[in-house]
């Protein structure tokens, strides 16, 4: 819960649903303390989404990471209030939503919200401009205006010439495009997205991902991303809020969740990750001991693993860590290679079982490359 | 494991059955038992000329409300209000095309402008080949010379479908957004069409007259459901997530429903309109015993003086109207389903820019052309007798007069050649079926027949079932035809085997065959938008007017929606299933016999329901052609004054008869696990 730069623009705090038959009884008596198991058995409830707290910056990509069915899906619509949530409160720059008549929510909705869906939502009868213009239409845009702006997000998610194609027309990649677009068009100050390339194949996936780095370096828009993919989750997420059966585990930068695992569901799911990659020096170094050689390089706590290496190695003396003009501690080619070498070995565990499926998914990828610039 | 599961459970509920059915082998084994001495006895005879006092309250209410039409506020105010409209509407719908009008000695617009209209509407809807199907068609009524006949059929059949859309679309998106409504209107509509076409004539006439008014409400009764139910099935049927979507860019209720619920529904309500279409003018043709105008009279007064080239001319126009009316609806939705890419064009990313530009501009051009040419045809129409009276339309048309008299010479060989063939059949049937079944059921006594049905009740559909049961038979008791009643079920009962046996027949042998269901199925598509009518002809042609005759058209009539039905029920036993039959080595017979029918168990009980209910809207039709008993009343009902009484009592006769099956077969198919099998109209499911 740490490193919150800038004012918070989302600030949710206790926030609970819960599916079933008279949902005001959980929250707030003994039946809340109940394991999801425990309360479906007891009351037919389901608690989707029990307790969740958090604060989201100015443009800051927040992730929201989890298995299927640990409730990403229904948190990400109570902040909207595509579900209407059971207790708690949602803040937007200090308004909480959950007090907005529906007016209002309708207001909320058109110009400071938009969402990115796992199975896209695109309307099918219209053409991939008059999807893009759809949140312009609805909210009263006239038409000429709607077009000029949906034209300028067409260009902007890499889909210029494909105005007039009906979605079906369309890879599932660029149909996410569209869906992107939509949501880009109405200028929002929050984009949510819902596991939006969960259907991708996965280089196309990779593509996507990229592409909403980009966005967000030219547009600079607060972001709320839910995943199931750990991956996905630490090349995007400023920071990620792990979550298990409704409640939250872990909230953290991606190298505090892999670096300091908030219990064994974390540990689990960081098990896979190239340490080397995430993993900053901060949290490789050693202290200082009276007799260390403090002739070695220096470099700041946050260059990755990965990128410290090759001056680590190179060096005859340990790397100093240094911040603000302390020193904190000492990096060695003992500790880079401990790192370094567990990611090897668990690569070529899995390279020999993936090589195939590598393969095949380049090819398809190198399509729809294509039919992406083509 | 799913299987192993439902194999449990089709084990548990087999005990139960084998138990069921002796109990029924049982009730009817003393039935025949009791029957042998009690034979004749109390079994409430009524000849057709004898009323009961029931009948005589029911003349004089007729009476009564004749002498206080004029006066009443509820006729005044209300009943007359909606019949000169409803009136009103037609006659308008007349003048234009088919009845002289705004004293002129013809229509408003003559047969060139209607045919040249019919070719511009079918390209507007559809394409190029379905105009081209409506202009031909269309001709084909002059020539076969009953073009104003059907004009008359034309606009009582529009007259209703316009209704029924103005009525039955919003009803059916509203029904489709509120589970409050569709929670209503389904018992409501589920009562509709489970009635026997036709019993809610007499009573229509009773209020609203003998006339184009009541034949135009009964068709909107019978035929508004489908348009009701399938446009909010489309409107229910949009994915969430294109709601879901639209609701996160702030887009109100009525922008979504706007936006995304309407076109994305939009094919499926054309679908609906086309059912409507199809069930109006099935209804409208029938609707003749009660003043429709059009073929259906040709085709009554014609089957009354046993004039089959005339019925057989007639019914010609009305398969026609069906299938361009059938044709140009079912086209017109898929190119709903089309229209929005007119832009794009259909062939998307293969159609190169040019050739989508051109095509495009080819129909409009088209468009225009057709439009100048209807317009040019209308006006000339307007002007000259020749445009607007169809050529030789004196002489039976150039084409009619040829029909009528070669099909009476090919009846009249018949008659004289076949009819050892044909009346052999007939008697066997009569004398080894027919009679003696009849003979069971209404030779009984009132209270054995009783007692046994409900037995057979309990066997087959529980106790639940029983109070409506027992309150049906105490209304046919009540109503004085019990005989009568008795008659016609057991018709009813011999004619719903024989669709049964062909639906297995058939429907194995589809469901098994992907070729044989290719071959077959559009055959049975075409004949269930067939109207009623046009199954007798051919019936009474071979077999004269007989009980048999009746029975053959109701058999044939109501096969189609069995066979589909058990087609698509064998077809959905899973391929595993069927796999593991075939490898433990079991003949094709066996794995018919004990699994492929057994798992379509659900479809078998609801082609048994759905054929019930179609051979029974047969009963009043059969009327005419010798069926007798509640359908020769209800049909004497309308044209003798003096039997209105009993020819309304017969109706509800048939209405009880009609909830009773229903009843106990839906029952049945509760048991068997299966749900209601309202989805099914017209044999399309959804
Ligand atoms: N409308 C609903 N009614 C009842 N239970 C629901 C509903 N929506 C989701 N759930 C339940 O809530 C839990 C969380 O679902 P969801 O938010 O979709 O998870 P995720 O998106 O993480 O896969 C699941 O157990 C799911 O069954
Ligand atoms: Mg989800």
């Amino acid at each position: 819960m740490t490193g919150v730069t800038g004012d918070a623009t989302l600030d949710v705090t206790g926030l609970w649903k819960v599916f079933g038959p008279k949902p005001d009884r959980v929250v707030g008596t003994p039946l809340a303390a109940l394991s999801r198991a425990e309360l479906r058995e007891r009351t037919g409830c389901v608690a989707a989404v029990r307790d969740i707290s958090f604060t989201v910056a100015a443009n800051e990509v927040f992730v929201v990471m989890g298995l299927s069915g640990s409730g990403k899906s229904t948190l990400v619509r109570c902040l909207t209030r595509l579900i209407e949530p059971t207790a708690g409160s949602v803040r937007y720059d200090g308004d909480d939503i959950r007090e907005a008549d529906p007016r209002r929510l309708r207001e909320l909705r058109r110009h400071r919200f938009a969402m990115v869906f796992q199975h896209f939502g695109l309307l099918p009868h219209r053409r991939v401009i008059d999807n893009i213009g759809y949140g312009l239409e609805v909210r009263g845009v006239r038409k000429d205006e709607r077009y000029r702006r949906a034209g300028e997000v067409l260009d902007l998610v890499g889909l210029s010439g494909y105005a007039d194609y009906f979605p079906d027309q369309l890879s599932g990649g660029m149909q996410q495009r569209v869906g992107l677009g939509r949501a880009l068009a109405v200028d929002p100050e929050i984009l949510f997205f819902d596991e939006p390339f969960s259907a991708l194949d996965p280089l196309i996936r990779r593509d996507m991902q990229n592409e909403v780095i980009r966005l967000h370096h030219e547009v600079g828009k607060t972001m709320v991303f839910i995943t199931h993919d750990l991956h996905e989750a630490l090349r995007l997420g400023d920071r990620i809020l792990i979550m298990r059966d409704g409640a939250m585990v872990q909230v953290g930068r991606p190298d505090e969740v892999v670096g300091a695992p908030a219990d064994d569901y974390v540990r689990d799911f960081v098990a896979d990750v190239p340490k080397s990659h995430v993993l900053t020096i901060r949290w490789v170094m050693r202290p200082v001991r009276a007799d260390d050689p403090l002739d070695g390089p220096e470099l700041g706590p946050d260059v990755v693993v990965r990128d410290a290496a090759r001056l680590v190695l190179g060096a005859s003396s340990p790397v100093r860590v240094v911040s603000g003009g302390q020193l904190l501690g000492l990096v060695d080619d003992d500790a880079i290679l401990r790192v370094i070498v567990v990611d090897d070995e668990r690569r070529g565990a899995s390279r020999a079982v993936a090589a195939g499926v590598d393969t095949a998914e380049a090819g398809a990828g190198t399509a729809e490359t294509a039919a992406v610039e083509g | 494991m799913a299987s192993v599961t439902a194999t449990a459970t089709a084990i548990r509920r087999g005990t139960g059955r084998v138990r069921r059915s002796w109990l029924i082998v049982g009730t009817l084994v003393a039935w025949v038992l009791l029957w042998i001495p009690l034979r004749g006895h109390d079994t409430l005879p009524l000849p057709v000329a004898q009323l009961r006092p029931l009948h005589q309250r029911l003349n004089d209410l007729n009476v009564y409300i004749g002498n206080h039409r004029a006066s009443s506020p509820f006729f005044t105010g209300f009943v007359n209000v909606i019949r000169s409209g409803i009136a009103d509407l037609t006659t308008f719908l007349q003048s234009l095309i088919s009845q002289p009008s705004y004293d002129r000695p013809v229509p408003v617009v003559g047969w060139l402008g209607v045919v040249a209209l019919a070719v511009l509407v079918g390209y507007v809807l559809a394409n190029l080949r379905m105009a081209v199907l409506a202009g031909v068609g269309f001709a084909c009524f002059g020539l076969l010379g009953v073009w104003q006949e059907s004009m008359d059929t034309l606009a009582a059949t529009l007259a209703a479908v316009l209704i029924c859309l103005l009525i039955g679309l919003p009803l059916g998106v509203w029904m489709g957004l509120s589970r409050a409504v569709e929670r209503t209107l389904t018992p409501v509509l589920d009562f509709m069409q489970a009635m026997p076409t036709f019993v809610y004539l007499a009573p229509l006439t009773l209020f609203f007259l003998i006339g184009p008014a009541s034949a135009v409400i009964a068709t909107f009764v019978y035929a508004v459901p489908p348009v009701i139910r399938i446009t909010a099935h489309g409107i229910r049927g949009v994915p969430e997530s294109a709601l879901e979507s639209s609701r996160s860019l702030g887009a109100t209720g009525w922008q979504s429903l706007r936006t995304v619920r309407l076109p994305m529904a939009r094919r499926t309500i054309v679908l609906g309109i086309n059912q409507t279409t199809m069930c109006a003018l099935s209804m409208v043709t029938i609707a003749a015993l009660i003043g429709a105008p059009g073929l259906g009279q040709v085709v009554v007064h014609a089957l009354e003086t046993l004039d089959v080239g005339t019925a057989f001319n007639a019914g010609l126009g009305i398969v026609i109207m069906a299938i361009v009316l059938d044709r140009v609806t079912t086209a017109a939705s898929v190119r709903v389903e089309q229209g929005y890419r007119r832009g794009v064009g259909a062939a998307g990313l293969g159609g190169s820019l040019g050739g989508r530009l051109s095509r495009r501009a080819g129909r409009r051009l088209l468009l225009a052309g057709l439009g100048v040419l209807a317009v040019v045809a209308v006006y000339l129409s307007y002007t000259f007798v020749w445009a607007a009276v169809f050529p030789a339309s004196d002489s039976g048309g150039l084409l009619g007069s040829g029909v009528v008299r070669g099909i009476n010479a090919v009846d009249h060989w018949v008659q004289l050649h076949l009819n050892s063939v044909t009346d052999g059949i007939k008697n066997v049937a009569s004398y080894g079926l027919i009679n003696p079944l009849q003979s069971l059921i209404a030779d009984s006594p009132w209270y054995l027949t009783c007692a046994v049905v409900v037995a057979i009740c309990l066997a087959v559909a529980g106790p639940r079932t029983l109070p409506v049961t027992a309150i049906c038979l105490a209304l046919l008791i009540g109503s004085g035809v019990w005989q009568d009643a008795m008659v016609t079920l057991s018709a009813t009962l011999l004619a719903t085997v024989m669709v049964m046996v062909l639906g297995v027949v058939f429907g194995v042998w589809m469901g098994r065959s992907d070729r044989v269901d290719r071959v077959l199925r559009p055959v049975l598509d075409a004949a269930q938008v067939m109207p009623a009518f046009v199954y007798l002809v051919p019936f009474l042609g071979l077999f004269g007017t007989s009980r048999f005759t009746a029975i053959v058209a109701a058999v044939v009539f109501a096969a189609p929606v069995a066979v589909k039905l058990i087609a698509d029920g064998v077809r959905g036993v899973p391929a595993e299933v069927v796999e593991s039959a075939a490898s433990s080595g079991s003949t094709a017979w066996q794995t018919i016999v004990k699994v492929q029918l057994p798992m379509a168990r659900r479809a078998l009980t609801l082609a048994a329901n759905q054929g019930l209910i179609y051979v029974l809207s047969m009963v009043v039709v059969g009327g005419l052609v010798g069926g007798g008993a509640l359908g020769y009343l209800v049909v004497a009902g309308f044209s003798q004054i003096s039997l209105f009484g009993k020819g309304l009592a017969a109706g509800v006769a048939i209405v009880m008869l009609g909830i009773l099956l229903d009843r106990i077969t839906q029952g049945a198919a509760r048991r068997g696990g299966a749900r209601s099998g309202r989805s099914y109209w017209m044999g399309r499911t959804y």
